[in-house]
């Protein structure tokens, strides 16, 4: 039992160790060794890393209310038990679709199907820099794997939502209803205060999980890796960490693998930390 | 919106004590008491005399959980201005009764209440009648103090304005908190400190910060369920101190399990009981509180107030 | 309002239905509570309606290819229509079935030792702790670790299953400790204690009484793991490889599984597109398919379980 505990802690070890002597050598390497035409690693990492976070952040921007509507919805919206429970298993199948399932669908039926949106907001709001350029013919781009995700991500922040908002005391909303409360100025008066805690971990781990989640992304995405670009529904977008170590590491070798092993390092410490700091968030608000 | 916050005490009316003597708060037991009675014999009312406002009428109600029947076919009248006890034994569904006046009872799914009870005449159960506006008519307060954690004491009486957006501006806010918790006999207790959490509070400081909020949107009636059933006798005192005082500007309806205290406060006492578990709760016997206690007409009553059951 | 504003003067009964309708909450405010009403409901349709798009989607567009052959052909010697994804579907069975085996007794055995054993002991929050960052893990990153740890030990460019499950465990093993760990934790405190106080030994208590007791949970939040990673690509993309053909050897070359199996019939198409696009959404059907029924097999098993299905 022991030995059991500890090699769960070693496995972790060796993970570090491994990524640490093979991506190690990438940090120092030069122009002609590492993938995609960078000059150095931190060329490489830099844009990658603002792809990641840019559509995760586009993803939780997304997600973020649904997640909290439909958690409202299975608690204190829910018009019977039975319902709350049927919309719990809705989302559990949601969050059980594999990745690369979505992303077949993101890029077959999604990607098409948005592009005269894209065209329309291009039309109107061409103006915000999101939407300037030229938008792309074939719908791939940074909002249609943001949208992805988001439904990816959805069901893990919604379920956090979900118990933090079932943790209410019945007490405050009777308070709140004896007050003469709607029913939404009950949950804002009664509900959401005491939940906040759960809503931003939530997200955070929300947050966590898009920056890893790669194949979504990477059959997504038409990507130009080098690029660090804001519009996101141009034709030419950004690559993530994850996407791009996806697509381009079973044609690597050598140095390149130890580049793509090194990129890997870096996706974990970013998702780690952003992961840690929603479970402290998370403790803190009484949930496990 | 502060030309619509009325006060309670102004206007003619000499101002609520602010820390109640012995004296002070047993003045309006003594001079309601004689006037209670001629006012609110149920069996005969006196013609030509008006209702207090804030008087209720409870007429064949009944309460289901789902499908199951929790109070059967209760008829009632509830005085204005005075306290109204419910006593009974545990699920005679005194609590379920309480919780309909005010519509509190169909915020559990699938419960809802048939019949009707009306405030001055006015039908709450009627079409058209926003559940959300009967409870800002008649408020609640619960058994366990339930102050909004995330507020300081102040906002916790403001919590009424500032669920619906209609805070009112410093001056008058001020003003208000003031009154509303003087009307609470908490102000001296907590006038220093009204920006701390309403949890800081004692048990029943809670309970009375629970008084001043309901209060404070202007209720004719309050509805208290089981109030200092939580609560240790000195602060169980002080509340009942204040609902015979509160029942000079509003209807106290309040439900209890302590028949001494039903005895202390209240105007009207009305008894509620079961056959056997499972069956519906019902109106045994209501009447003038002293009438009850001394000479109840149904076997039942007198057996409960003896203490041979419940 | 004038009546509700001179209480203490009750002259004649104030008209109560004209006060009752003027504490009707206002215009603004119902129309708040009604937009928000509507917000809830269409969070549900945002969540409901993209996972009905998406199985239309695979039922539409796999069912052509859901034929005999999809189930009893590889894809070797393949380039048009026909063909199959049995070397697939025996693949991931096969590094799915190494990587339970890796994970669940390792996973149960760390668990049982945190909630039976440890107490409040360093090792048991250095695991904790561990557990805590390996859920943290991105998949991908997971499969760059076995890679690294397979070049390290048999050359660089190896691939093989083994690699896979290994990768996948790494996934696996910290959803089994964090399931099992609070399965075991449901278990009532008197029952361990009557067994020791019959004198029995703390393993025999843990073997004859918790265990059993737990089984159901522990079944389910074993199942669950299993549905989480089976449906997992990245890390098989880049350590098991892809192949056209069976391979039955885990240590041995690359194999095929079903999620890289979908991902390379869109990315490598041959010149027929259609065939290769209907083979790739056939195998997305089986995928789900088998998700459903490992999420159902979970639900099925016992009703304290509820928690676990976050644990993902």
């Amino acid at each position: 039992m022991m030995a059991a505990a500890s090699a769960v802690a070693l496995v972790l070890v060796g993970v570090l160790v491994f990524l640490a002597v093979n991506g190690g050598p990438a940090v120092t390497a030069g122009e002609g060794e590492l993938p995609a035409h960078a000059k150095n690693f931190l060329a490489l990492a830099g844009p990658l890393a603002f792809g990641s976070l840019w559509v995760a952040v586009i993803a939780l921007a997304l997600a973020s209310l649904p997640a909290v509507g439909v958690a409202l919805a299975a608690t204190i919206y829910a018009p019977s038990p039975r319902f709350g429970r049927f919309l719990g298993a809705v989302l559990d199948l949601l969050a059980a679709v594999p990745s690369v399932v979505f992303g077949l669908w993101g890029l077959m039926v999604l990607a098409p199907a948005v592009v005269p949106g894209y065209e329309w907001a291009h039309a109107h709001l061409g103006w915000l820099p999101f939407f300037s350029g030229e938008p792309s013919v074939t719908g791939r781009t940074v909002l249609t794997a943001g949208m992805v995700v988001a439904v990816m991500i959805l069901p893990i922040m919604a379920a956090i939502c979900r118990e933090s908002f079932a943790l209410t005391p019945p007490a405050l909303i009777e308070a709140a209803y004896a007050l003469g409360a709607t029913r939404w100025e009950m949950v804002r008066a009664a509900v959401l205060p005491v939940a906040r805690s759960g809503i931003v971990a939530g997200g955070m781990l929300g947050l966590g999980r898009a920056l890893g989640e790669t194949m979504a992304v990477a059959m997504v995405l038409s990507a130009t890796p080098s690029l660090i670009s804001f519009n996101v529904i141009s034709a030419e977008n950004p690559s993530t960490i994850a996407a791009f170590i996806a697509s381009t590491f079973p044609e690597s070798t050598g140095a390149e693998v130890s580049a793509l092993i090194g990129l890997g390092l870096v996706l974990f410490a970013i998702s780690l930390v952003v992961s840690l700091v929603g479970r402290r968030i998370a403790k803190q608000g009484g949930l496990r | 919106m502060t030309a619509t916050v009325p006060n309670p005490t102004a206007a003619g009316q000499p101002p609520a004590p602010t820390a109640p003597t012995e004296a002070a708060s047993l003045a309006p037991l003594a001079s309601l008491a004689p006037r209670a009675a001629e006012r609110l014999n149920p069996a005969a009312p006196a013609p030509g005399l008006p209702k207090a406002p804030g008087s209720m009428s409870i007429r064949d109600v009944s309460c289901y959980y789902g499908s199951h029947l929790a109070v059967a076919d209760v008829s009632l009248e509830i005085p204005g201005r005075a306290v109204t006890a419910f006593i009974g034994p545990s699920g005679c569904g005194k609590s379920t009764l309480l919780r309909a006046i005010n519509r509190m009872h169909e915020v559990i799914p699938g419960a809802r209440a048939e019949g009707t009870i009306a405030l001055d005449g006015a039908d709450l159960y009627s079409k058209g009648v926003d559940p959300v506006a009967v409870r800002s008519k008649v408020g609640m307060v619960f058994q366990k103090p339930n102050p909004f954690p995330a507020m300081s004491i102040k906002d916790n009486v403001l919590a009424g304005l500032i669920i619906r957006g209609a805070k009112p501006r410093a001056a008058a806010a001020d003003e208000l908190v003031e009154r509303c918790l003087v009307r609470a006999h908490l102000w001296e207790e907590v006038k220093d400190r009204l920006k701390k959490s309403g949890d800081s509070l004692s048990g029943g400081q809670q309970q009375r910060l629970c008084i001043a909020r309901a209060i404070a949107v202007q209720p004719d009636v309050v509805l208290m369920d089981e109030p200092c059933s939580a609560l240790d006798p000195i602060s169980t005192l002080a509340i009942e101190e204040l609902m015979r005082d509160l029942a000079r500007d509003y209807t106290v309806v309040v439900v209890t399990h302590n028949m001494a205290q039903a005895n202390r406060i209240s105007d009207i006492t009305a008894f509620f009981s079961l056959a056997r578990a499972g069956e519906p709760g019902r109106l045994v016997e209501a009447g003038l509180t002293a009438d009850i206690f001394s000479a109840p007409k149904v076997t039942a009553t007198r057996d409960y107030i003896d203490g041979r059951f419940g | 309002m004038t009546a509700t504003l001179t209480r203490q003067a009750p002259q004649h009964a104030p008209d109560a239905a004209a006060t009752l309708a003027a504490s009707t909450p206002s215009w603004s405010r119902r129309a708040k509570n009604r937009a928000a009403s509507a917000a809830v409901v269409a969070a549900v349709a945002l969540t409901a309606v993209p996972l009905a798009l998406v199985i239309w989607a695979a039922v539409e567009r796999g069912s052509a290819r859901l034929d005999l052959t999809l189930f009893t052909h590889s894809m070797r010697g393949v380039v048009g229509q026909g063909g199959g994804l049995l070397h697939a579907l025996t693949g991931t069975l096969i590094i799915t079935g190494a990587t339970a085996i890796i994970s669940i007794p390792l996973g149960l055995a760390a668990a049982i030792y945190l909630t039976e054993y440890a107490g409040g002991n360093k090792l048991a929050a250095i695991t904790r702790r561990a557990v805590d960052i390996m859920v943290s893990i991105p998949s991908i990153v997971a499969g760059l670790a076995a890679y690294a740890l397979f070049s390290l030990i048999l050359g660089p460019g190896t691939r093989s299953g083994l690699a896979g499950a290994v990768a996948l465990a790494m996934i696996m093993i910290p959803v089994v400790v964090r399931s099992s760990e609070e399965v075991l934790r449901l278990v009532p405190a008197d029952l361990r204690e009557a067994g020791l106080a019959l004198g029995s030994p703390r393993w025999r208590v843990i073997r004859k009484i918790v265990l059993p007791t737990a089984l159901p949970g522990l079944t389910a939040g074993a199942v669950l793991g299993v549905a989480r990673v089976i449906g997992e690509t990245a890390p098989l993309l880049l350590v098991a490889g892809f192949t056209d053909a069976m391979n039955y050897n885990l240590a041995d070359g690359r194999m095929a599984t079903l999620p890289v199996f979908i991902y390379t019939q869109w990315s490598s198409k041959g010149l027929d597109t259609a065939a290769y696009d209907q083979r790739a959404w056939a195998g997305a059907l089986v995928l789900m398919a088998v998700v459903v029924v490992l999420q159902l097999a979970a639900r099925a098993l016992p009703p304290q379980i509820a928690k676990l299905r976050r644990n993902r």
